[in-house]
Order: structure tokens, then C-alpha cells, then sequence
């Protein structure tokens, strides 16, 4: 059979150092190099790079630049300071999610919304299709960029070895156009590990010689997508198809701080109005196992017998035996402190309910 | 290429068996900790505990992903190996000195249904 999974520029790259490759949201990705236990520690404790290429980008120009994008997603984007991130949701009208997405906002007509890889697709047609009078243009400029993230204490340090520009005014969610190894990249300060660290995209010929010098000359570890995920997890950053989805709604993933209920219409707002007042009927909770077991995601959370939820993403914190999970459970018993079972294989496995702050984040504000 | 040893059966599930009169030795194959990577976590029943040819009676879990583990042979569990448990990563380093459990075995002929290490290698590959 054939696949038609892409590959970014840096595939070479990922196997002539060993990475084992999977396919992930239509691309062939590196899951792992050294071990996903070693690459989260290494990014926890120094520095670590990803190719993270596979992100979709849609590029959104016009007059009605910043009307639109309010309109299309929960948080405040008029509002927003320019040549910084937002994060926000685009949602049906039922309250279910597009997806979860960046916002680069250069300014009032010229955003780029940065998307999940397996969703670029979708939504670049859920854009377009309700772009209506709007006096904007909408271009899916995946295959223009590609993207590296540098996550890790020791990233700035590293990236500043290798630019001019002052990386201590860029900012937690700051970004910046500049010369890194004399070559233009788009610079944030961000990313999806709970480190301090940046996310660059350039054109894919830049990024590809960037990536080489940061592993060959610098030498930073290569991660892969593997600890991408746990650490994320630890970090408790949702994951589109396991914290929110199409079925989930942001209110009940506790995503309120990414949601402005009292600014303008925008696509769902009637519905998560109506969640909010009647209280959702689920929470996102974090999980404490008691006993040993790894909860995985789909994994049954039990009470006296009945089903009250279920796992959404589970591990046990590398280096550790902290194990953890983020679950959906009947918001009755949200309440942290109660005693939940998981079910696990044969074996109800005792828990507790916590809160999700499995790691403390440094970042630098 | 994974190390297969001479002396053991193999199930195709990828654990092995060594037997000692009617009393079977059962753990994972070199080929299984290869694929899983590092393996952080063990559960492989409890003392007593009827096992059943073919059928899951624990698991091996990498960061990533939890596997089933087949019995090879059906009977009663006699002893879980406590030093596997304890530390699963010494099933990546060698996993024929480690077993998982000990089992007395209730019928010899299922042994018929496994495969001998040429066999096995078919499999493992």
C-alpha cells in the first residue's frame, strides 16, 4: 500500500539520527530518538528541538482582519496587544471544537493563525466557508513554512548564541521577525512543553540549515513527538481529540481564560452562554493513581460500580512513579479529594481527584 | 536482530516458556522489549491466580503504550517474579534471565501448540 503521508523538510534529518518514525496527523513524524523518558528529562532539565513542521498555518489579510478572526474564535482578538500570541478556540454552534490555534496578530489586517496539523484542512474550509461579507483573503500557507520548536531552560542561551536581536525582550507569547544565523525566521516565545522556550518558522531550505547547526554545532538534543505529549500532559495543556474535540466543549475543559463570553458575537457563544449558566455537565480533572497502574486514554473512571467518566490522557511522569491523568468525569464528583476507581485491564485501581497543576511552569514573563 | 535462545518456547504473542517438569518459567522476548522500548511499568497477576493458554493474565507498558502479556501454557500461578515488578527495566536489558511468573502447568500437551525457537524466529522478525 502506498502512503501518502507527507514529510517535512527535516525526515532526512530525523532518520540519519536515529528517530523511529510514525505517522502523526498525515505527516511521518519522529515519535522518539534516544527514548522518550531521556528527551523529557532533557528538555525538563537543558534544551531540546523539535520539528514541529506538520503545524498548519493560515495566513488571514484585510480590512476586516480582526473582526473575523473575533467572530471565529472565544478569546478577545481586537483586543489583543499586536506581535503577540493568543490562544483561542474556533467552535461550531453546538459548542464543540474546530479546534484550538494561535493567533500571531502583526496587526490590524495581517494575523496568521497557527493550527493543529491533522485539522489545517478542515479548518481552512470552516474559514473559508464562513467568511460571509468579511473583507479579508484566507491562505492556507502550510506549505510555506516550516517550524522548529527550542524548548528548555538552556534555550535562550542557545538561540541567542545564533542571533543579534535581544531575546530578553521578547517576552512569554511575544513574537518577533529577525536574523537568526543571518537568515529571516519568525520568532515566539512558546510552546507546548510547560518550558521556557521558542517556536521559529522560516522557509523550509532556512529551517533545514538552522536545525542541522543547532544539532551539530550546538549540540541539542533532538526530541520527538513522544515526550512532546508527556510533557505537554505534565503541563496539562489540552490535546485536540483527547481534552477537546468535536464532542467536547471548552467550558467543561476549563479553558475559561481562552473564552470572552462578554465581547461580541462570535461562532458558539450562544451555546457555551447556556453551558456556563446550567454549570457543564462534565469536568476536565486531573487524577492522582493511588495504586500502580498507568491510566490510558479511553480508560473507564468508576464509582461504587458505575461509570463516571473516562481518561483522556494518561502516563506515568517519566523518571518518576508520580502517575497521572487528565480525565472527563460527571461534574458531581470534580471535586478534589474524591475517590475514584480506574478501571484498568481486569483491575479497578484506586485514584483521587486533583487538580491538573502536575508540574509548576517556569516560564520567563 | 533480536536474540532468540535455543533452549525455550515461544508463543507467537512474543513471551517465552521454560519448562522444568510441571512447572513452566514465563516472560517477554528480546524481540518484545525491543519493540516496546523502555518498559516503566509491570503487572503480571497475582499468586494463584488460573492463567489460561493464550489468553492476557498482565501487561508491559512503555512511557507510550500498554501491551498485553499471553500466557503460553494454562495453570496456577506459584509466584509473580517481585524483582520485575519492582524494576521493569530489566526487562529491556536482558529479558530471558527475568520471568514474570512462575506457573504450574495443568496440561502438558498445550505445549504442542507452541514454537521452537526456528519457529519463533519466523515470527520475530
Amino acid at each position: 500500500m502506498e502512503n501518502t503521508a507527507k514529510k517535512t523538510i527535516l525526515f532526512e534529518e530525523h532518520l540519519k539520527h536515529g528517530g523511529k518514525i510514525v505517522e502523526f496527523g498525515g505527516f511521518l513524524m519522529p515519535i522518539e530518538y534516544i527514548g522518550i523518558t531521556e528527551e523529557h528529562l532533557v528538555v525538563r532539565e537543558k534544551c531540546g528541538l523539535f520539528d514541529v513542521s506538520h503545524m498548519g498555518e493560515i495566513l488571514i489579510t484585510g480590512l476586516d482582519t480582526l473582526p473575523f478572526i473575533h467572530y471565529l474564535i472565544t478569546n478577545d482578538i481586537i483586543n489583543a496587544p499586536q506581535m503577540k500570541m493568543t490562544y483561542g478556540l474556533m467552535l461550531y454552534p453546538d459548542g464543540g471544537v474546530v479546534d484550538d490555534l494561535m493567533v500571531y496578530k502583526y496587526n490590524d489586517q495581517h494575523c496568521l493563525l497557527v493550527v493543529n496539523a491533522a485539522n489545517t484542512e478542515k479548518d481552512y474550509s470552516w474559514i473559508t466557508a464562513n467568511q460571509g461579507e468579511y473583507d479579508v483573503e484566507i491562505l492556507n500557507q502550510s506549505n510555506v513554512y516550516s517550524q522548529i520548536a527550542l524548548q528548555g531552560p538552556q534555550a535562550v542561551e542557545i538561540l541567542q548564541s545564533l542571533t543579534m536581536y535581544p531575546l530578553d525582550e521578547l517576552k512569554l507569547f511575544d513574537f518577533a521577525e529577525f536574523l537568526i544565523n543571518n537568515k529571516q525566521f519568525i520568532v515566539s516565545r512558546s510552546g507546548y512543553t510547560g518550558e521556557d522556550g521558542f517556536e521559529i518558522y522560516g522557509n523550509h531550505q532556512d529551517v533545514l540549515e538552522l536545525f542541522k547547526i543547532l544539532v551539530e554545532e550546538k549540540n541539542v538534543q533532538l526530541c520527538g513527538l513522544g515526550c512532546r505529549d508527556t510533557l505537554r500532559f505534565e503541563a496539562a495543556m489540552p490535546l485536540y481529540g483527547h481534552e477537546i474535540s468535536q464532542e467536547i466543549d471548552p467550558v467543561s475543559a476549563g479553558l475559561n481564560y481562552a473564552i470572552k463570553l462578554d465581547k461580541e458575537d462570535f461562532i458558539g457563544k450562544d451555546r457555551l452562554v447556556q453551558i456556563k449558566t446550567e454549570g457543564p455537565q462534565r469536568r476536565l480533572v486531573g487524577i492522582e493513581l493511588l495504586d500502580r497502574g498507568i491510566a490510558r486514554s479511553g480508560y473507564e473512571i468508576v464509582m461504587n460500580e458505575q461509570k463516571i467518566g473516562e481518561v483522556t490522557t494518561g502516563y506515568m511522569i517519566p523518571n518518576t512513579n508520580h502517575s497521572y491523568a487528565l480525565a472527563y468525569v460527571a461534574s458531581e464528583y470534580s471535586k478534589i479529594g474524591t475517590e475514584v476507581c480506574i478501571r484498568i485491564r481486569k483491575n479497578l485501581v484506586k485514584a483521587q481527584i486533583r487538580n491538573k497543576k502536575f508540574l509548576n511552569k517556569k516560564y520567563i514573563k | 536482530m533480536s536474540k532468540i535462545l535455543e533452549n525455550l518456547k515461544y508463543a507467537k504473542s512474543h513471551e517465552w516458556i521454560k519448562v522444568e517438569g510441571n512447572v513452566a518459567y514465563v516472560g517477554i522476548t528480546d524481540f518484545a522489549q525491543h519493540s516496546l522500548g523502555s518498559i516503566v511499568y509491570v503487572e503480571a497477576g497475582n499468586e494463584g491466580d488460573q492463567v489460561e493458554q493464550f489468553v492476557a493474565f498482565g501487561a508491559v507498558e512503555s512511557v507510550k503504550a500498554a501491551s498485553d502479556i499471553l500466557s503460553p501454557i494454562s495453570g496456577t500461578i506459584l509466584e509473580v517474579n517481585q524483582e520485575v515488578i519492582d524494576s521493569p527495566e530489566l526487562l529491556n536489558e536482558n529479558p530471558y534471565d527475568h520471568y514474570l511468573i512462575k506457573v504450574e502447568i495443568t496440561n502438558e500437551e498445550e505445549l504442542m501448540n507452541l514454537l521452537d525457537a526456528v519457529g519463533y524466529a519466523e515470527v520475530a522478525k
